[in-house]
């Protein structure tokens, strides 16, 4: 039967289990760590590779970041840097859309994907479907930054307006940063507050 | 022998979590959205349902009454933290479309449930069986919401599309969770009070 609930009885019953608790976890922490940050840096590099053209050794830029960039890569060339890989964010129709895209020196488009998104299933996330034409339409893309209802170059998905904005907008602040390195000046408009009245997604 | 065996079943039919006991409806509505999603999401919990089950079945003997449920959950966070660590080292892909719902596993009241209801009061084996049966009892009804929920949505079962274009989108999302969920466990009731 259950031992008696006196102070002593409960203090050291807990104490006991919670002490082989923690030294279960701290060991399994311990193996697993080196295997948990492998994969984390597999997954990253294997986002940035994805966006780049091949080749080239990748290292992380050290510039001040402007709003909405996390983070930026250069990947080195015979002269210089040969690309830019942007981590970019904006906010989607269900919350912030994190891109990483890859820009060429001259400020075309290399290649853009999807890093996390909660876009609503269906409608706003084909965003992260690869393949589609909303997709492949960023590649080697130099046009205007914004959709065709609000004057741009870019096709937006169908029923799903504001994340195409919004997509459009994270890659307009990566090519806005790679821009600036190179002396050229670019402002990224916010579309989904300049143009838009309505909040729903249309 | 039969006893043992009726164990395990009783998981799968007279007590099965998810259609007569209607417990842990977090996690079942949530991650059913696919076919392999409640799979995996199934067979995380029943991984730790077992787990704590042994666990906690040798150790109520000594844990005064008071206590038991901080003990139970104490025991139960580590096992989530365990499974938590292990998926993150080595199936990152499957962590990537769980991870939220993976520390939740804590606060599921089946494990809790059983911990108190079964294991506390069975011995090691018996309480193994249990895990199991309850366990392949919730793992069969996530995945089998995921399967309805895929087919209907996105026209495909465990990732393989048979029909083209989107399917029912409504069951997807939330709604269509609950109305799955609603029609399975009439069904299931109703196969059930048969036998």
């Amino acid at each position: 039967m259950a031992a008696k609930s006196n102070l002593v009885n409960m203090v050291a019953c807990l104490f006991g289990v919670c002490l082989v608790c923690a030294a279960v976890l701290g060991s399994v922490y311990a193996v697993t760590k080196a295997p948990i940050e492998a994969a984390a840096a597999a997954e990253a590099q294997a986002a940035i590779a994805k966006v780049l053209p091949e080749g080239g050794q990748i290292s992380e830029g050290e510039a001040a970041l402007p709003e909405g960039v996390l983070a930026y890569y250069e990947q080195a060339g015979p002269d210089g840097v040969a690309a830019y890989a942007v981590k970019t964010v904006a906010s989607g129709f269900g919350g912030p859309l994190m891109l990483m895209v890859g820009v060429l020196p001259d400020g075309t488009v290399y290649n853009t994907s999807v890093l996390s998104h909660s876009e609503t299933p269906g409608l706003g996330a084909k965003c992260a479907e690869e393949g589609s034409h909303f997709r492949t339409q960023w590649q080697n893309f130099a046009g205007k930054f914004a959709v065709k209802k609000d004057g741009g170059d870019i096709d937006a998905i169908t029923a799903s307006t504001i994340t195409s904005r919004a997509y459009t907008k994270a890659v307009a602040q990566a090519v806005a940063l790679v821009k600036g390195f190179h002396g050229e000046e670019m402002t990224v408009t916010d579309a989904s507050t300049g143009a838009s009245v309505k909040s729903k997604e249309e | 022998m039969a006893n043992k065996l009726s164990i395990i079943t009783k998981g799968l039919l007279k007590e099965n979590p998810t259609f007569v006991l209607v417990l842990g409806m977090c996690p079942t509505l949530a991650t059913t959205t696919s076919a392999m999603n409640g799979l995996e999401m199934g067979l995380a919990t029943m991984f730790v349902l077992i787990l704590s089950n042994i666990v906690i079945s040798l150790i109520a003997p000594i844990v005064p009454d008071k206590v038991h449920i901080p003990v139970y959950i104490v025991v139960i966070a580590t096992f989530v933290t365990l499974l938590e660590l292990l998926m993150k080292a080595y199936t990152p892909d499957v962590y990537r479309t769980l991870g939220l719902f993976i520390p939740l596993i804590v606060v599921n009241c089946i494990i809790l449930g059983r911990a108190e209801a079964f294991a506390s009061k069975n011995g090691l084996l018996d309480s193994a069986l249990d895990g199991i049966g309850i366990g392949i009892g919730f793992t069969l009804a996530l995945t089998a919401i995921g399967i309805v929920r895929e087919i209907l949505g996105s026209g495909a079962v465990f990732g393989w599309k048979f029909l083209p274009g989107d399917g029912a989108l409504a069951f997807v999302m939330a709604p269509g969770a609950f109305l799955v969920l609603g029609y399975l466990m009439v069904l299931f009731n109703k196969i059930a009070k048969k036998q």
